[in-house]
């Protein structure tokens, strides 16, 4: 263990036992840290913390490892995949310095992409820790992550959305009736992503079939998503379901994962068979992650660590599998680990930002529970926030309202407002397909038509019985 | 509130009033298939002003259900005679470490352990040869579940278990805890020598559903047991599970609980065709 860490302020001496004693007391306050026990004790110990942060050089997160090597799989991922050649114009830096220098006139989203695969996560993760929010926002502009399945996501301009058409029994009508409400209000390019009420092989399979049909029936250039169990997509695979995209929850620790029931092999191995089955069109990223702070501690798989340290080495985990998407469910873990409107907003910053420095395609879904104090004002200035910041995609449900998994995250209506507010985009061959079809109106590109699409239409005749009265 | 007056209806606008300046969505019809809000229209892309405060209203009495505490002077004395076969006695009050509801919140941990006058309370109410069952009143994350529903269920349930042909069931006084999370029933079944604890807690409400109620079974309860050794009926609320159907599915866990003397996971497998399935090829009018 490294020798203790000190600083002398007035006539007090503050001592930090070890690297994740400063890391975790460098953090901006949230409630997960706190019952942790992690937290900084006082607002002065605090900055102290951050103060002794920004001056060590960023090679000691290459010494000083916060995990060691040879207890976790993410910390030797890190370690072995670390490229010492990219590393080299700013391996000089403290802490301090390397923000100085993601803030500089001259740091361009080049020369940030070429420096990349010399930042590991937990060098992301410390200079979080000394940024203010304008600073996250700021350097996450910078660093455009693009990528593609059926269509391209996360350019400069652009805003996508996952369509979330969940329901509580996965009723196929029911679904339908979403899917329908979200792509005439021009959602769902980045995904149509389904959490399936009931975690099995065969429910997933149905659901993957009537995705693949609609996405097939009106042409849309986009993809589908069921969210269930990595190893549940591998079997559907196996049994020759049109799966677009794999998802699996990630954490950053290998006991998180192995509490989620995988391991990196795992990944690897859907990652494969998915590739194989060759279904992208112009892009070949083929896997859907969802993190979010405070998994690990909830797991008990924190290694002492603080949450937003956990967060990032996740991160390293997915840029290692080069996924289309990657989602941080912010506000969905509840106030033990998140406590308000504040602490989510800050976290969402603290992950867009970690998970662009690192190369991920960020995501947010800007979201809260009813026990958490948080409400639909605090996801509007989040969502603005991420807007500027350039996030690649946000959630979209009917009405905030999600009647599965009960809790609220971002509607229709909300990307429309971002969109508008924000002068941003769909993807580009979304965007092309929500003009053919009639749903955006004619010249004007943020303006939805006043009439419903032919093809809609037709598709509405078709429904069955009972339902001409509410 | 009466119990078929949890909220004001969704849909309260008539079909045939159009709000000004609203562009109306004709595909609000397939409301018949979900309770997920779509077809809300739109004034320019935004909300409706009616459609936006429904919204409000419903997080506002989520919210509601979560910070109002619990009035347990009104629920002790809906339950100051409980029905046999539970014991002829007012309700045990109970408090957990968590002081506050702030603290509660941020401190899960504190949630499920009694404090040092509860416990000291509770050591006077355990029997030499314990019981069979004890159930645990908890406020949870809902107030509005507890206060609603937990009398009548109890009345149901009593009437369940006193009416069992195959066992006889000895219950432990009734305990009613505040700022109690579904783990502090380990804590009191310990103390109790209770041998199955089942606790009814308010449930984190949802949009539409802030009165749900929780009940979670544990074989031999003592402090440290994991989530995976307990069995959970949920939603119950007139609105969701019903609560006759729920007192009848939970006296037959308890059943097959003290039959194989064990709950959790195992527990489950046996007693199946609990888990929502759609194993029908369904079809849809997107794809005809």
């Amino acid at each position: 263990m490294a020798a203790p860490y000190r600083y002398t302020i007035g006539a007090r001496t503050y001592r930090f036992d070890d690297l994740a004693e400063v890391m975790a007391k460098a953090n901006h306050a949230r409630s997960g840290d706190r019952l942790a026990g992690v937290i900084a004790e006082t607002a002065e110990e605090r900055v102290v913390a951050q103060m002794v942060l920004a001056d060590l050089p960023l090679t000691v997160f290459l010494e000083d490892l916060l995990i060691p090597y040879e207890d976790d799989e993410i910390t030797r991922l890190i370690v072995d995949t670390h490229d010492a050649e990219a590393f080299a114009p700013i391996r000089h830096f403290t802490v301090g310095d390397f923000r100085n220098w993601l803030l500089a006139d001259d740091t361009s989203a080049e020369v940030i992409a070429a420096v990349r695969p010399g930042i590991t996560p937990e060098m992301a993760a410390a200079v979080a820790k000394i940024m203010r929010n304008q600073d996250l926002i700021l350097v996450a502009k910078k660093c455009r992550v693009v990528t593609a399945f059926r269509n391209t996501i996360g350019q400069a301009g652009h805003l996508s959305t996952r369509l979330q058409p969940n329901h509580p029994t996965d009723d196929a009508t029911g679904i339908a009736a979403s899917i329908l409400d979200g792509l005439l209000y021009g959602n769902g390019d980045a995904v149509i992503g389904i959490n399936p009420a009931t975690d099995n092989v065969a429910q997933s399979v149905r659901l993957m079939k009537m995705l693949d049909e609609i996405i097939a029936r009106y042409e849309i250039p986009t993809q589908s998503c069921v969210l269930t169990h990595v190893t549940n997509t591998l079997e559907a695979i196996e049994a020759g379901a049109p799966v677009d995209l794999v998802f699996q929850s990630i954490g950053g620790t290998e006991a998180t994962n192995s509490s989620f029931g995988f391991g990196l092999a795992d990944l690897a191995e859907a990652r494969e068979a998915a590739l194989a089955l060759k279904r992208g069109t112009v892009g070949d990223n083929v896997m859907y992650f969802e993190t979010g702070q405070g998994s690990s501690l909830s797991a008990d798989a924190h290694h002492g660590l603080d949450q937003q340290t956990c967060e990032a080495r996740a991160y390293g985990v997915a840029r290692h599998f080069k996924p289309l998407l990657t989602n941080t469910v912010v506000g969905f873990i509840g106030p033990e680990y998140l406590y308000d409107g504040k602490e989510i907003i800050r976290a969402g910053l603290e992950d867009h930002f970690c998970g662009k420095l690192l190369g991920v395609p960020m995501g947010v879904d800007v979201c809260y529970t009813n026990h958490a104090e948080a409400d639909q004002n605090d996801m509007d200035t989040l969502l603005t926030l991420l807007g500027v910041a350039g996030v690649n995609f946000v959630m979209g449900i009917p009405g905030s309202d999600d009647i599965m998994l009960n809790y609220q995250t971002t509607s229709f209506h909300d990307a429309l407002y971002a969109r508008r507010a924000l002068d941003l985009r769909p993807a580009p061959e979304f965007d092309a397909w929500l003009t053919r079809m009639g749903i955006f109106a004619e010249g004007d590109q943020y303006r939805l038509a006043e009439t419903l699409p032919e093809s809609f239409a037709h598709s509405l005749s078709r429904l069955p019985e009972g339902a001409d009265h509410e | 509130m009466s119990d078929d007056e949890a909220g004001p209806e969704r849909d309260h606008l008539p079909a045939e009033q159009v709000e000004s300046g609203v562009v109306d969505n004709p595909w609000r019809k397939l409301r018949a298939f979900t309770d997920a809000r779509i077809g809300l229209g739109r004034a320019g892309i935004s909300l409706p002003t009616h459609r936006m405060l429904e919204f409000q209203l419903a997080h506002a009495q989520a919210r509601d259900a979560v910070h109002l505490p619990l009035d347990v002077d009104a629920l002790c004395e809906s339950l100051d005679e409980p029905p046999s076969p539970l014991p002829n006695q007012a309700p045990i009050r109970l408090h957990s470490r968590a002081d506050d509801r702030i603290t509660y919140l941020q401190r899960p941990d504190l949630g499920r352990r009694l404090n040092d006058d509860s416990a000291a309370t509770l050591a006077e109410a355990a029997a030499d040869d314990g019981y069979d069952l004890a159930l645990v009143i908890v406020d949870g994350l809902s107030s509005f579940g507890v206060a609603s529903h937990a009398a009548p269920f109890i009345e149901k349930l009593a009437s369940e278990l006193a009416d069992d042909a195959d066992f006889d069931w000895s219950l432990a006084p009734l305990t009613v805890i505040e700022q109690g999370r579904v783990a502090i029933g380990d804590d009191v079944g310990e103390r109790l020598a209770a041998r199955c604890v089942v606790v009814l807690v308010g449930e984190r409400p949802g949009l539409s559903s802030p009165d749900s109620l929780g009940l979670y079974l544990t074989w031999n309860p003592h402090v440290g047991v994991t989530d995976a050794d307990r069995n959970c009926i949920s939603n119950v609320r007139p609105a969701g599970l019903a609560l006759d159907e729920a007192a009848q599915r939970l006296l037959y866990l308890l059943k097959e609980a003290r039959r194989g003397e064990q709950s959790g996971v195992a527990l489950k497998d046996r007693s199946g065709g609990e888990a929502i399935e759609n194993e029908t090829e369904q079809k849809n009018f997107l794809t005809g």
